[in-house]
C-alpha cells in the first residue's frame, strides 16, 4: 500500500474532458473506467484514450486505477494488453470470482506487470467467497463493495437508507480485516440529491469499511470528512515523522521505528496523514503540528 | 502599457491614455440640463411612439439612450426604431447602457450607417457580432457602468432622447420597476439618463392611477409618458432562480477563492461583499456564507446586481443591507419591493468615480469572473481571444478599483485555450485593481502585496506566480499562435474615469 | 497500414473532437476547430504524428474539433485510423 487511501473516484474513461481534469479533484485514488460508463462500441476508444492520458499526464498528486472489463469479455484481454503500456497502481476487476482473479493474476504475471488488484464484490457468489477471492492472488489488495448490482443480483430494492446492503458492508469488511486489505464502500450513486451522502458515508464506516468510491467530485470532501484520519494513524505517522528528523540529524540515510525499517513510502505516508491532520486541525494528544 | 493607442481616434476624438486607476480625481463639474417646465394641467401621455415623435420628430445626429433591465427581453429599443423607420433620419447616436441578442432589428440600422456610433457597457450577439466586423461607421465606445454615469453627468455625452422602460408608471411620469408583467426591480442604470438628458421619456406598459407609488424615479424628471402594448417579454427579463454551479471544477475554483477571502482578514463582522449572478461567483457566495455562520459574522452589506442567493443571505441576517443595482432573478425583485434593508442605487451611486464616494469604495471583497488575465494581471472581459466582442466591463472595472480586495475566479483552461496568458487581447480592468486570481490548478497573488502573499502561503494554499500560472497553462494547451489583427479600430475601451485603456482591432479575414 | 473503409470516433462534446476517416490516395487533412485561429499548426503536426506511428499514406482526415488537447486528438485520430484500416 502506497498512499493514503480514503477515497476512490471513477471516472469515465472515453471522456476527455474528465480524463485531463481527473487529478483535480483532491480524490485519493483516480479509477478510470473503462467498463461501464463506456458504451460497448467505444472500448477502443476509450482505451487509446487512456493509454495517451497515462503518457501525456503523470497524475502526480494521486494514485490510479483502472476498471477494466469482467474476464469473461472480449475486452478483457484488451484491457490488460492497454493498462500493461503505461504505469498504474492498480485494477479494478468488476464482477470478480475467485477463478476470475487467478486468470488475471496469470495474466499479469505474463505481461510482467507489478500492478496490485482491487475486486469488486458484486454479486451473492462473490459475496459469500469474498475471503477466498481477496486470497486468490497476494496481488489483491482491497474489496469495493458494488452495492447496486450486489442489490439487482439479490432481487432487493436499493435504498437511500442502504438497509439492504448492511450485511455485506459488514462481510466485506470483515473479510479485508481478517486478511490485512482495503474495505472499500460503494459510491453514493445520486448526483442530484446528496442529502443523504454524509449519512450514507458514515453507515460505511459504522460497518468497518475504510474508504468509499465515489462516482462524483462533488462527494469527495464529505467522504474525506468521514474517513479523516484516526488518532493511532496521526500518532504513528508523527513517530515516523520524528524518528526521521533524529536520524537526519545523526546523519543517518535509513532509520528503523519499533525495530521496522521505514523506507520512503512509509515516510510520504506519514507526511500525508500529518499534513492531512494538521490541515483538518486534528487535536491529536502527543502530537504537535509545526507553524 | 504595451499598448499602440493612437492621440485621436476618427469618430472618436482626441484620447486622454489611461494611466493609473486614481489618476484623474481633480474637482469635477455637472454638466447643465435643459428644462422645460410644465404647467398645471399640461398633460404628458401619449398613446404611441409615433404620436410622440410627430410631436418632437426625430432629427439627424441625435442621440437616443436606453437601459437594460429589461435585458434579454428587452422591446423597447425595437420598438422605437420600427417607428423611426417612417422618418428620414441619420447620423443617430445610441447609448444603451448594454445590447443583447434581442436587439438584432438593430444590425441594419448600423449596417445601413443610419446609427453611426454607439456608448455601450455590454454587447453580445448579433449587434456585437455586427460591430465587431467593422460595420458600424465610428468606433464602439465601451464604458463601464460608473463610466457611464460619469460621462453623462460631466456633459461628455450629451443625450437628447431617453426612453426609460417602465414596468409600471402613472400619466405624469412617476415610475417604478417592481409592478406590471414587465416587472425587472431595480432601474439603477436609468437614473442618470432621467436626470441628465434633455428629453426624459417613460415607456410603460402598465399605466397606473396616479400616483405610483412606490416611486423610484419622480415626476419633475419626466418630460413625457408613452403608453405601448408591451415593453418586453418576461421570460427574458429575469430568470427564475440562478442556479449555483454543479460543474465540480467550478466548486473547486469557488471554495479556493472562499479560502483566500478567509485568510485574507477582511472577514470580519462587518464585511461588505460582492459578486456576480454566474454560477461559480454565486458558487463563492455560497463557501463565504458557511464561513460567516461558522464565524458567527455579520456583514454589513452586499451590492450590485441582486440575486436570490443574496437575498436569502439578508433575510438570515447574515448582511444587514443589500444595495441593488439591478435585480436578476424574481426572488431579487420580491425583495426590493417589501425589505426597506434591500436598497435600490443608482449606477452613479454605484460606481461613478468620479462622485463623492460610491458605493464600490466601501467594498471588502468582490468576485469578478474573465475571459482572459495577463502576467501584468489585466483583465478582459470585453472580447474574446479572437477580438470579437461578447461582453464588456459593466461593473467589473468599478469594483475592481473600489474593492480592498478583488478577486477574479475563472478556469485556467477552457476548451483549449489558455486563460491566463501572456497578453489579454482586450484590456476591460486593469491589473493594477486586480489583487488575486483563483484557478482550478493555483492561485496567483498580485506581487504587490507582499503580506497577503505571506499568509496564503502559511495557509497552505497552492500559491503560484501569475507567470508559474500561465506556463502551467500552456503546458496543458500549447502556445497559442499569435492571432493578426486589422488596422481599423472598431471599438474604444474607456476606463472609469473616462480615460482610454484599449482600442479594440477586427481580425483579419 | 492501409485505409479500406470509412471509419469516425470521438464526439463533439467540449474537450473532445469527432474524427472521419477514409480511403484516399495522398494525405488529406481537413481540420475545423473551436480554436483554429490559435492552434491550427498543432492540431496538424499531431494528426501527422499519429499518421507517422501507423505509416498511413493515403487517408483522408476531417475533423471537427470542441477545443481536446493533444492527447485527445491523437487518440482519437488514432482510433479512427484502427477502426478503417486493414487487419494485420
Amino acid at each position: 500500500m502506497k498512499g493514503l487511501k480514503r477515497s476512490f473516484l471513477f471516472i469515465p474513461g472515453n471522456n476527455p474532458g474528465m480524463v485531463q481534469t481527473a487529478d483535480l479533484f483532491d480524490a485519493d485514488v483516480i479509477i478510470f473506467d473503462l467498463e461501464d460508463a463506456v458504451a460497448q462500441s467505444e472500448k477502443d476508444s476509450a482505451r487509446n484514450l487512456i493509454i495517451q492520458a497515462f503518457t501525456t499526464y503523470k497524475y502526480k498528486n494521486c494514485e490510479t486505477m483502472v476498471r477494466i472489463n469482467a474476464v469473461e469479455t472480449e475486452d478483457f484481454e484488451l484491457d490488460i494488453e492497454a493498462v500493461c503500456r503505461f504505469e498504474l497502481d492498480y485494477i479494478l476487476l468488476p464482477k470478480a470470482t475467485v477463478e476470475d482473479i487467478i486468470v488475471l493474476d496469470k495474466k499479469l504475471e505474463m505481461m510482467n506487470s507489478s500492478t496490485e488488484i482491487f475486486a469488486i464484490i458484486e454479486s451473492a457468489i462473490a459475496l459469500e467467497t469474498a475471503f477466498d477471492i481477496a486470497k486468490a492472488s497476494k496481488r489483491v489488495k482491497g474489496l469495493l463493495l458494488g452495492g447496486e448490482d450486489l442489490t439487482a443480483d439479490l432481487g432487493v430494492v436499493r435504498t437511500k437508507e442502504g438497509l439492504e446492503i448492511q450485511y455485506a458492508r459488514n462481510r466485506v469488511a470483515v473479510v479485508c480485516k481478517a486478511l490485512g486489505i482495503l474495505a472499500i464502500d460503494t459510491p453514493y450513486t445520486d448526483v442530484v440529491d446528496e442529502m443523504f451522502l454524509v449519512q450514507d458515508s458514515e453507515e460505511g464506516k459504522r460497518f468497518g469499511m475504510m474508504a468509499k468510491a465515489s462516482i462524483s467530485p462533488r462527494h469527495i470532501e464529505t467522504i474525506h470528512s468521514v474517513y479523516a484520519p484516526s488518532s493511532k494513524e496521526v500518532i504513528y505517522a508523527y513517530r515516523v515523522l520524528c524518528a526521521m528528523k533524529q536520524a537526519k540529524k545523526k546523519g543517518f540515510g535509513v532509520f528503523s521505528l519499533d525495530g521496522k525499517m521505514i523506507d520512503s513510502p512509509i515516510v510520504k505516508r506519514a507526511e500525508r496523514i500529518y499534513q492531512l491532520a494538521k490541515k483538518m486541525g486534528l487535536k491529536v494528544s502527543g502530537v504537535e503540528y509545526d507553524a | 502599457m504595451m499598448r499602440k493607442i493612437p492621440k485621436h481616434i476618427e469618430g472618436y476624438g482626441e484620447v486622454r491614455e489611461f494611466s493609473g486607476v486614481f489618476s484623474d480625481m481633480n474637482v469635477k463639474k455637472l454638466t447643465q440640463v435643459h428644462v422645460k417646465p410644465k404647467c398645471p394641467g399640461e398633460r404628458k401621455i401619449f398613446l404611441s411612439i409615433k404620436e410622440f415623435f410627430d410631436k418632437f420628430p426625430p432629427f439627424d445626429g441625435m442621440t437616443l439612450s436606453f437601459h437594460h433591465h429589461l435585458r434579454n427581453g428587452d422591446s423597447v429599443i425595437n420598438l422605437v426604431f420600427s417607428v423611426l423607420e417612417r422618418y428620414d433620419v441619420k447620423d443617430i447616436c445610441l447609448v444603451s447602457s448594454s445590447f443583447f441578442p434581442v436587439h438584432e432589428p438593430m444590425v441594419k440600422w448600423i449596417e445601413s450607417q443610419k446609427v453611426v456610433k454607439i456608448y455601450t457597457n455590454y454587447m453580445s450577439g448579433p449587434v456585437a457580432k455586427c460591430v465587431s466586423s467593422g460595420k458600424l461607421k465610428y468606433p464602439v465606445i465601451m464604458q463601464t457602468h460608473g463610466g457611464r454615469a460619469r460621462a453623462i453627468e460631466s456633459g461628455e455625452v450629451k443625450i437628447d432622447v431617453a426612453f426609460i422602460a417602465a414596468p409600471s408608471c402613472d400619466e405624469y411620469g412617476n415610475m417604478n420597476g417592481v409592478y406590471g408583467k414587465s416587472a425587472c426591480g431595480v432601474l439603477g442604470y436609468a437614473h442618470v439618463d432621467a436626470d441628465y438628458a434633455n428629453h426624459v421619456v417613460a415607456i410603460t406598459d402598465n399605466l397606473v392611477p396616479y400616483p405610483n407609488t412606490s416611486i423610484e424615479i419622480f415626476q419633475h424628471k419626466i418630460d413625457s409618458v408613452i403608453v405601448v402594448e408591451s415593453i418586453g417579454n418576461p421570460k427574458g427579463i429575469v430568470s427564475g432562480t440562478t442556479q449555483i454551479t454543479k460543474d465540480p471544477l467550478g466548486l473547486k475554483i469557488a471554495k479556493m477563492a472562499a479560502k483566500v477571502i478567509e485568510y485574507s482578514g477582511y472577514l470580519k463582522e462587518g464585511f461588505s461583499f460582492q459578486t456576480g449572478a454566474g454560477g461559480t461567483s454565486l458558487a463563492v457566495a455560497k463557501e463565504v456564507k458557511k464561513l460567516m455562520i461558522s464565524k458567527n459574522i455579520t456583514g454589513s452589506f452586499a451590492s450590485g446586481g441582486i440575486t436570490g442567493y443574496m437575498v436569502e443571505m439578508l433575510k438570515e441576517g447574515l448582511f444587514k443591507t443589500l444595495f441593488d443595482v439591478q435585480c436578476f432573478d424574481l426572488d431579487a425583485i420580491q425583495s426590493v419591493k417589501e425589505n426597506p434593508r434591500h436598497q435600490a442605487m443608482s449606477a452613479s451611486l454605484y460606481g461613478n468615480p468620479h462622485c463623492k464616494g460610491a458605493i464600490v469604495n466601501n467594498l471588502d471583497v468582490v468576485i469578478l469572473g474573465a475571459t482572459e488575465v495577463d502576467i501584468n494581471f489585466n483583465v478582459n472581459v470585453t472580447t474574446a481571444s479572437n477580438g470579437m466582442i461578447m461582453g464588456g466591463s459593466g461593473g467589473h472595472s468599478d469594483t475592481a478599483a473600489g474593492a480592498k480586495l478583488t478577486i477574479i475566479v475563472t478556469n485556467l483552461v477552457k476548451a483549449r485555450l489558455p486563460i491566463v496568458k501572456e497578453m489579454v487581447t482586450t484590456i476591460t480592468t486593469p491589473g493594477e485593481s486586480v489583487d488575486v486570481v483563483v484557478t482550478e490548478r493555483g492561485i496567483a497573488v498580485n506581487p504587490k502585496h507582499v503580506d497577503l502573499i505571506e499568509i496564503l502561503k502559511s495557509e497552505g494554499l497552492s500559491l503560484y506566480t501569475i507567470e508559474e500560472l500561465k506556463e502551467m497553462a500552456y503546458s496543458i494547451t500549447g502556445v497559442p499562435s499569435e492571432i493578426s489583427f486589422e488596422n481599423k479600430i472598431i471599438g474604444v475601451v474607456e476606463y472609469r474615469d473616462g480615460s482610454v485603456i484599449d482600442v479594440i482591432y477586427p481580425m483579419k479575414g | 497500414m492501409k485505409i479500406i473503409k470509412s471509419s469516425s470516433s470521438g464526439s463533439l462534446e467540449s474537450n473532445d473532437l469527432l474524427v472521419f476517416v477514409s480511403p484516399n490516395s495522398g494525405v488529406k487533412i481537413e481540420i475545423d476547430s473551436i480554436v483554429k485561429l490559435q492552434f491550427e499548426k498543432s492540431i496538424y503536426e499531431t494528426i501527422l504524428k499519429v499518421l507517422e506511428e501507423f505509416e498511413v499514406k493515403d487517408v483522408c482526415i476531417k475533423i471537427e474539433d470542441k477545443g481536446a488537447l493533444d492527447f485527445a486528438i491523437f487518440a482519437r485520430v488514432k482510433t479512427a485510423l484502427l477502426r478503417a484500416g486493414e487487419e494485420k
